[in-house]
């Protein structure tokens, strides 16, 4: 029995996202320590202080960590603007810094906490002896109280460490490099062996971490040197070893963007190919979430990827009116060229718009065929969406349009929703005109008269320092006009599930696909 | 004995809040240079809390308390605390240091240089009686509860101080472990020609041990003498009973040693 492609797909990128994810985890702890021990210090004498610590600690505790670490975005962002105007120097609002901050102040409970207790616990009568035999304030607390309560503090180390090195797999949507890749990914591509190997590796190493840390407490609560010196040097293997390799990686000269689903994948993988094949070395950071990622190019934090004209046109241009499909495109290309500086090469040749789509079936038992035809019907079914679609302004003009109102609203991953709609727990869902499972799941698209819904291009974008980069624009330039629908489609599927749904593979047939359909050759 | 005065207290009051009875009530002691003064009371009766005022780990609300004739409030506490040796009720040793580190924190923290530290924590070691190579090097809870209070006692006197202060320092102990290790401090008492401050609850173990015994109860000073004085002293009140127990366990062992009935 041949192992599955995937698992050794995956172990190729093992290198990278646990590099990723061991130096997002101790940046984060390390300034999560910088910060939390001195507070703790600083509060040992304050019960006020105290108090109010502990419980701004708590409520950052209790904000979900996904939240967290997204709410950091926006904040860095005009951050970042305001440092640039001031100071004429901006930071990356994207990836590490951000993943870094947030799960810092994750980490800041768990230490503050335990430091505070640590110290309250000492005997009084040892407090009191360290006074009688003449110590000092400080002395006191770093000959007697610190040392004592030195196996609290470390407990505190040891769950702040568990806390953040799981909780780091939720840094890849905000574009950091980590296990969470693997989850990321593989939940969009529904690669299951790529969700249940990042799991498995964000847990091994939480564990182990753990375990190291336990040695260490346990060392320092029996005052057993040894001990404590094979935890740190064990500690030092861990953090050396997943940081070398991704090190030692040499710098990929190129960043190529994906967003967070299925074609954003294998787009990127094709894009990625591409590069490759024109002797460029390119990396690609994937799961950015759609109003990270055009951001994320503007700054230079990638330096191409494929956007829709539609998102942009409803989301950047705040229009919601539907023109015709050139006239959205020359829009949207005048708008990134203006304000963002970002060069639109042209669009793929296919389209990715919402749609809703219902079982074929159902469909034609209730008479629908178009989104016209769901007004009678609409108040005894269920509609299920995206995380996006009930707050996106085409959700807003397809129920103002044609006066829908469902009986109930549903928001699932979109990997879900098809089969919720095959399976009949839904009724209607927002689908996506490429997709591959509308002919798996044998669903219609139901048609759009009014035109509610904007075209939405797929378009290939460049960064502004890109703009005049020959060799990149070279080896992309062959994709435009060629991917129509079908293949995209197609694609799609075949990513859907088996051995060879890995993105790189899919892309590779895409390519040969459309290669010999243009008579390129490689 | 010199009558020089080693430590003062002036019209000594120190109260916590108004809502108690102070707990110390205008004390006013002087205890000699090279004197074991033993001071003996029940609980609540402010003894720990006047021993406190002396190396100011406690400040009285009013009155004034001398070291060697300085008013301790001019005085810096830590170096006042660094010259002046005291021993904790309970011990009170560091648990994550040995009895090595324990005894030479003083002299560590008087910046001392390491060889002449562990040069003096050999010299208390075998000064307390303790085994150099036995208990050098191991912890405090390694060490059974008289061996502990010998460590206590050897951290107290490291720096050499000239007083030094013990608050019930055998409290916890078996008879006879607590017995030796009076005798032991009496004798390190002479042998240093310290000025000793101990408190106790045992009117037995001053008698035996103490120059001069004060008594306390409420807050106040109410009785102050020579062991001697104290034996021969008549009237009632709750001195003469802190003196029944001495008294009666005497007369009985004089004639258990002589063959009658006790």
């Amino acid at each position: 029995m041949t192992p599955d492609p995937r698992i050794a797909e995956a172990l190729a990128r093992l290198p990278d996202y646990l590099g990723g994810h061991v130096l997002v985890s101790v940046l984060a702890l390390a300034l999560g320590l910088a910060v939390s021990f001195p507070l703790a210090l600083a509060a040992r004498d304050h019960p006020n202080l105290r108090q109010l610590l502990l419980a701004a600690a708590s409520i950052v505790q209790t904000v979900p960590g996904l939240a967290l670490l997204a709410l950091f975005y926006p904040f860095l962002l005009a951050l970042g603007a305001l440092a640039e105007r001031t100071f004429g120097i901006g930071f990356s609002a994207l990836g590490l810094l951000p993943s870094v901050l947030a799960l810092a102040l994750y980490s800041v409970l768990p230490v503050l906490r335990n430091t505070l207790a640590g110290i309250a616990g000492i005997e009084p009568a040892i407090a009191e002896a360290a006074r009688g035999v003449g110590m000092t304030r400080n002395q006191s607390l770093f000959m007697v109280e610190l040392p004592l309560a030195l196996p609290v503090i470390m407990a505190g180390i040891r769950t702040a460490a568990v806390w953040v090195i799981g909780t780091a797999t939720l840094s890849t949507p905000i574009g950091q490099t980590s296990l969470g890749n693997y989850i990321f990914t593989g939940l969009q591509t529904q690669n299951w062996i790529f969700v249940l190997f990042g799991c498995a590796a964000a847990a091994a190493l939480a564990l182990l971490v753990d375990q190291i840390l336990g040695l260490i407490e346990s060392g320092l609560r029996a005052r057993n040197r040894t001990r404590v010196i094979s935890g740190g040097v064990a500690l030092a293997v861990i953090v050396l070893g997943g940081l070398l390799p991704a090190f030692a990686h040499p710098r990929a000269g190129y960043v190529v963007g994906a967003k967070t689903f299925t074609e954003q994948y294998i787009l990127a993988a094709l894009i990625d190919q591409r590069l490759n094949a024109a002797g460029l070395t390119a990396a690609r950071r994937e799961g950015l979430g759609s109003s990270v990622i055009l951001n994320a190019l503007a700054d230079g934090e990638i330096d191409v990827y494929v956007e829709y004209s539609g998102t942009l046109w409803a989301n950047q241009l705040h229009r919601n009116d539907v023109k015709p499909r050139e006239e959205v495109l020359a829009a949207v290309s005048k708008w990134l060229a203006d304000t963002k500086s970002i060069t639109m090469l042209g669009g793929l040749g296919f389209e990715n718009a919402y749609a809703l789509a219902m079982r074929r079936d159902r469909a034609h038992a209730l008479g629908i065929r178009s989104m016209a035809d769901l007004v009678r019907s609409a108040p005894r079914l269920s509609i299920a969406g995206d995380y996006e679609f009930f707050a996106r302004p085409e959700w807003a003009a397809i129920s103002k349009t044609y006066g829908l109102a469902f009986r109930e609203q549903r928001q699932m991953q979109p990997e879900f929703m098809y089969p919720a709609v095959a399976a009949g727990d839904v009724d209607v869902i927002s689908a996506y005109s490429s997709d591959g499972l509308i002919a798996k799941y044998d669903l219609v698209v139901l048609d759009d008269p009014k035109h509610a819904i904007p075209p939405y291009d797929a378009i290939l974008l460049v960064a502004p320092r890109r703009v005049n980069d020959a060799a990149l624009i070279d080896a992309v330039r062959p994709l435009i006009g060629t991917i129509d629908v079908a293949a995209m489609r197609e694609a799609n599927l075949r990513a859907s599930g088996g051995t060879d749904s890995s993105a790189d593979a899919v892309a590779r047939w895409l390519w040969d696909r459309i290669g010999k359909r243009n008579g390129v050759t490689q | 004995m010199t009558q020089a005065t080693a430590i003062s207290f002036e019209s000594v009051t120190k109260a916590f809040g108004d809502r108690h009875a102070p707990t110390l009530d205008t004390v006013s002691l002087a205890v000699r240079d090279q004197e074991f003064l033993a001071i003996v009371g029940p609980s609540g009766a402010g003894k720990t809390s006047l021993l406190r005022l002396v190396n100011r780990l406690d400040d009285p609300s009013a009155g004034t308390v001398r070291v060697d004739g300085e008013d301790v409030r001019t005085l810096d506490p830590v170096e006042l605390r660094r010259r002046i040796g005291y021993v904790f009720q309970g011990v009170g040793l560091f648990p994550h240091m040995t009895v090595a580190e324990n005894i030479g924190i003083t002299p560590k923290l008087l910046n001392w240089d390491a060889a002449r530290i562990d040069a003096r924590v050999d010299e208390l070691i075998d000064l307390v009686r303790l085994d150099r190579g036995e208990h050098r090097n191991r912890f405090p809870h390694e060490l059974s509860g008289g061996e502990q209070q010998r460590v206590g006692v050897a951290r107290a006197i490291a720096a050499k101080p000239r007083l030094v202060l013990m608050d019930e320092p055998f409290g916890a102990l078996d008879p006879i472990t607590r017995d030796v290790l009076g005798r032991d401090c009496r004798r390190l008492h002479e042998q240093l020609g310290l000025t000793t401050v101990m408190i106790t609850h045992d009117m037995l173990e001053a008698l035996l041990l103490a120059d001069r015994i004060v008594v306390m109860r409420a807050g106040r000073i109410i009785a102050d003498g020579t062991p001697r004085a104290l034996m021969a002293r008549e009237g009632d009140g709750y001195v003469q009973e802190l003196m029944g127990p001495p008294r009666r366990q005497s007369e009985a062992l004089r004639r258990l040693t002589n063959g009658e009935a006790p």
